[in-house]
């Protein structure tokens, strides 16, 4: 079977013609994933038992002619971020080895709902703290288009598995980018919802205010698919919001004639690679072609955006991660004489040198003494960005950016320098900061044969009019 | 230099980390790579600018509640429901009795604290 033409209809309409059954494809599915996997390294644990299980409730709709869900027989693979019950679930973390969640978060119970068969767990940098996947405590994985070069963080096993088909559709989550940097680095569709578009249930906290769940798929269609299957409130997590959910599929080809699209100034810097800029300009002037208004932007305060990103949400991990402490979960260092040498045991050996670097730099940030000068000042400068967003959507309906500033970058090209690290990150951040929903479809790719994406932001809660502009993008983009 | 090893130490401490000497002095070389480069917020007047801690308030649908009442959908009745047994929500736990998770010692036989 061609697994790469495998989209979420393909599949479902496959099972339901009786070509296939869903246990034939989950067999499949694994076959590949051994034999490829190895020099990719995208999945950290396999669920066979839970995989085959629902492939034969599948298979068990199928014979009896029942309704099949809209994701029937599909194989996905989760973020090891997320909670999947009695399946090993690190977070990429040495400190949750052997940790097996007693329950499903909510988008991953919302997908196997959606008939999904559940391959895996897959790779991450720690706590999704990277822009590489480098920071994994189990190793980083490999860009399937090109191995020396990393898939980007820190949903890199999320983005990789779906380049190199080792699932039809993976859920990431994005916290600075981490869904559509990894998604632009493989060449793949990645798509972060509006904040509370979709429950944090079950995610592990990285930066509460920031985390985001969303798809990393072949095609926008498939990531309007998923968005539908796993949005709407929960009343698990109260910072879902109780915003009803539209038809997103039904959006999918729809004309896009007579939209306003910003290019901000502020997203084309001198320094920006040539073959990222002529790839996103050749796609501005697609949209120019089928009938969108092209206007020039600015967002002033765009440089800022990566010094708040990285106070705002080191603050907030330096908090979430105090939890990990050696008594009720997994790892503890074994000799410590007392209870406090026991939680410093514990966490230096169990967490990695950026976890530790974000921890200390968050810790830092809310201190006496330097809370005013960083965490506030980085709080009032997250509402600059906001502002700059909500002038910009007054006179647009959608914001077309490069995704990255590169293509993919080597494998430990920038491990040693934390802040060009956090600089690929620069035209993702503000998105997380301010709370809109950003799609990036791959848009081309340079003479070496590395994608490139084009990052298409909207405004809260309007991931419709992203997925509309973004088919387009891709349609456009097939001819190149 | 605005990190020194003693704020590194200091700030493991509240961060209830140990570092080994090589980890200190790499993170003092990190830390202030990293807020150098931070250093630009301060450039920027924020005299009358509110701070923002969360986006949901910027994301919430146009409604006719006003205040927290627009947020009256967070709330839930105040109910039992099925939670985590015990037993699952122990079983990750590198030492437990069956019914407590067990830690080393906190106070010796003199009452005083362990350190």
């Amino acid at each position: 079977m061609n697994l790469d033409a495998l989209t979420i209809e393909f599949v479902r309409d496959l099972i339901l013609r009786k070509e296939t059954t869903a246990t034939a494809l989950t067999e499949e599915f694994y076959k590949k994933i051994e034999s490829d996997d190895p020099k990719i390294h995208a999945y950290l644990t396999l669920s066979k038992d839970r995989a085959f299980a629902k492939a034969a409730e599948i298979d068990g709709m199928a014979d009896r002619d029942e309704e099949l869900p809209p994701m029937a027989g599909v194989p996905v693979a989760i973020k090891d971020v997320f909670m999947t019950e009695g399946i090993q679930t690190t977070s990429g973390s040495r400190i949750l080895e052997n940790f097996v969640a007693p329950y499903d978060a909510t988008a991953v119970a919302k997908l196997e709902a959606a008939g999904a068969i559940v391959l895996g767990k897959l790779n991450c940098d720690e706590f999704a703290m990277g822009s590489s996947n480098e920071n994994s405590g189990y190793g980083p994985v490999h860009n399937p288009r090109d191995l020396s070069r990393v898939p980007g963080g820190s949903s890199g096993g999320s983005a990789a598995a779906v380049a190199a088909n080792m699932a039809v559709a993976t859920l990431g989550s994005d916290t600075g980018g981490s869904i559509r940097q990894p998604a632009a680095f493989c060449g793949v569709v990645g798509l972060m919802p509006t904040y509370g578009r979709v429950s944090r249930y079950g995610l592990i906290a990285f930066a509460s205010s920031l985390d985001h769940v969303g798809p990393l798929t072949k095609t926008v269609k498939d990531a309007a698919i998923v968005l539908q299957v796993i949005a709407g409130r929960d009343p698990m997590d109260s910072t879902s919001g109780d915003v009803p959910v539209p038809n997103y599929v039904a959006e999918i080809g729809k004309p896009i004639k007579g939209t306003r699209v910003g290019v901000p100034e502020e997203y084309f810097p001198a320094e920006l690679d040539g073959e990222v800029k002529a790839a996103v300009e050749r796609t501005i002037d697609d949209l120019r072609v089928a009938g969108c208004e092209i206007k020039r932007i600015s967002l002033p305060h765009t440089r800022y955006a990566i010094p708040t990103y990285y106070l705002v949400a080191t603050a907030e991990a330096s908090s979430n991660l105090a939890r990990f402490d050696g008594v009720r979960y997994a790892f503890r260092a074994k000799g410590a004489g007392s209870l406090s040498e026991m939680y410093r045991k514990t966490r230096d050996g169990g967490f990695g040198a950026e976890v530790k670097r974000r921890i200390m730099l968050g810790t830092y940030a809310l201190s006496a003494g330097y809370y005013d000068a960083y965490y506030r000042q980085a709080q009032k400068v997250r509402t600059l960005l906001a502002r700059d967003f909500q002038k910009a959507f007054a006179e647009v309906d959608v914001i077309v950016t490069p995704t990255t500033p590169t293509a993919a970058f080597k494998l430990g090209e920038k491990v040693d320098d934390p802040v060009s690290m956090y600089l690929a990150d620069i035209f993702t951040v503000t998105a997380d900061l301010v709370g809109i929903p950003g799609v990036s479809v791959p848009c081309g790719s340079t003479k070496d044969g590395l994608p490139i994406g084009v990052q298409i932001l909207g405004r809260h809660f309007d991931e419709a009019t992203i997925l509309r502009v973004g088919h387009v993008v891709e349609h456009e983009a097939s001819r190149y | 230099m605005k990190v020194s090893e003693k704020d590194v130490l200091y700030v493991a401490d509240l961060a209830n980390l140990e570092l080994t000497a090589q980890e200190r002095q790499r993170m003092v070389k990190d830390l202030n790579s990293i807020l150098d480069y931070i250093d630009m917020l301060g450039q920027l007047d924020t005299k009358d600018v509110q701070p923002m801690a969360e986006v949901v308030t910027l994301a919430a649908q146009p409604t006719q509640e006003e205040g927290s009442q627009k947020f009256g959908y967070a709330m839930r009745a105040d109910e039992v429901r099925p939670c985590l047994t015990h037993e699952s929500a122990m079983m990750n736990a590198p030492d437990t009795d069956g019914t407590y998770f067990k830690v080393p010692k906190v106070i010796d036989k003199s009452g005083e604290v362990s350190e």
